[in-house]
């Protein structure tokens, strides 16, 4: 936001820059300032609306998984690909720092995968992803998943073009996650919490998380899963099925067919 | 580290605008950071004596302005300062705040000869 009068930086709005120092009288120039205002991330967001856009075009749902590592991301999208399959088409984005050993458990299902290696980069930002989708077939797609790299910090950052972030937390990192790292879950829409068939040997408080989660992010949307007992998969796959649903629904009424 | 991706646009964003106006060097960049932004300022600093080597800004200072954070509670209707761990209103202690400043990330004004 302009500092100056509020104004957003989309606002038709110009201001007047110092123009003091145009008058040349042969020294040399004295130095000036410039009025910038650039966002740090306006290329990342021009990208990010760029995809957007091709996106919607396709009235595709993409979704974008972030979590801490080991979280089970790769093995909720397994089950669900493996699961929702037939019903719907899928396509995964797989980022990672480095290997493709997820993308060959993706592709193991059969489903389109495309691994982004980002080496030292600790999250996938809107010019990998453009470049990434370039691999599938949108228009045969109902879902696009990227599975961000595991970290809970940089990629709340950076918008991919997604509708929705979804942060995965499982129930062996502790109930306090949305506290200690509350950018994430303030940047997400739902939460899956994962591994709940773990819950009889550890001393996680799920009501305590759910309720950490909406202190950060009053919300929040909050689902229970677990991959290995099916418990809760079946809400998981509604939300999808509801999202792909007004998705596909026309913004406009459609035309009479008289 | 994304703060090695934010510092590069700052050089980016400085070099094309320097040039733009025909400048021949870069002799600092003014960049708001708020505190809510999830950016660590310090960091931003560390990557920059890496990102401007070799460009119009290799001499250039780094002024970076901590935009401290603002919430409104919609409950109460309190304006208070918030840092990113505060989640609920010190006023009332509901969990409704709106935030007001401090999400900023920008470059704000640069100085060219």
């Amino acid at each position: 936001m302009c500092t100056d009068c509020g104004c957003s930086p989309a606002d038709p709005h110009h201001h007047d820059h110092d123009h003091d120092h145009d008058h040349h009288h042969g020294h040399a120039p004295l130095p000036r300032t410039l009025r910038v205002e650039e966002s740090l991330l306006a290329k990342n967001d021009r990208l990010a609306e760029r995809n957007r856009g091709r996106f919607s075009a396709f009235r595709l749902l993409v979704l974008n998984l972030v979590s801490s590592p080991g979280s089970g991301k790769t093995t909720i999208l397994e089950r669900t690909l493996a699961d929702l399959g037939k019903e719907l088409s899928f396509a995964v984005l797989e980022g990672d720092q480095q290997t493709a050993n997820d993308a060959e458990r993706i592709a193991a299902t059969g489903v389109p995968v495309k691994q982004i290696n980002t080496g030292a980069g600790c999250h996938l930002d809107a010019h990998m992803v453009g470049h990434g989708v370039d691999a599938f077939d949108l228009a045969a797609t109902d879902i696009l998943m990227i599975e961000n790299v595991g970290n809970l910090v940089c990629p709340a950052s950076f918008d991919l073009g997604e509708d929705h972030k979804v942060a995965v937390l499982s129930v062996t990192e502790g109930e306090d996650k949305p506290l200690k790292y509350p950018h994430m879950f303030r940047a997400a829409d739902l939460l899956l919490i994962n591994k709940i068939d773990l819950l009889p040997h550890l001393r996680f408080d799920l009501e305590k998380c759910k309720t950490f989660a909406r202190q950060v992010n009053p919300g929040i949307e909050i689902l229970e899963l677990s991959c290995q007992s099916g418990e809760g998969m079946e809400a998981w796959y509604a939300w999808l099925r509801s999202r792909v649903a007004t998705k596909k629904k026309p913004s406009s009424p459609q035309p009479s067919s008289l | 580290m994304h703060e090695l991706g934010i510092t590069q646009s700052i050089v980016d964003i400085a070099v094309r605008t320097a040039l733009e106006q025909g400048a021949t060097r870069v002799r600092s960049v003014t960049v708001e950071i708020g505190e809510l932004a999830g950016v660590v300022a310090d960091s931003v600093a560390f990557c920059f004596e890496a990102c401007r080597a070799g460009t119009l800004l290799e001499d250039a200072e780094l002024i970076i302005e901590a935009i401290p954070g603002k919430a409104r509670c919609s409950g109460c209707g309190a304006e208070n300062p918030v840092d990113q761990y505060t989640f609920a209103c010190p006023a009332c202690g509901a969990f409704t705040l709106e935030r007001l400043q401090g999400e900023e990330l920008q470059i704000r004004e640069m100085e060219i000869d």
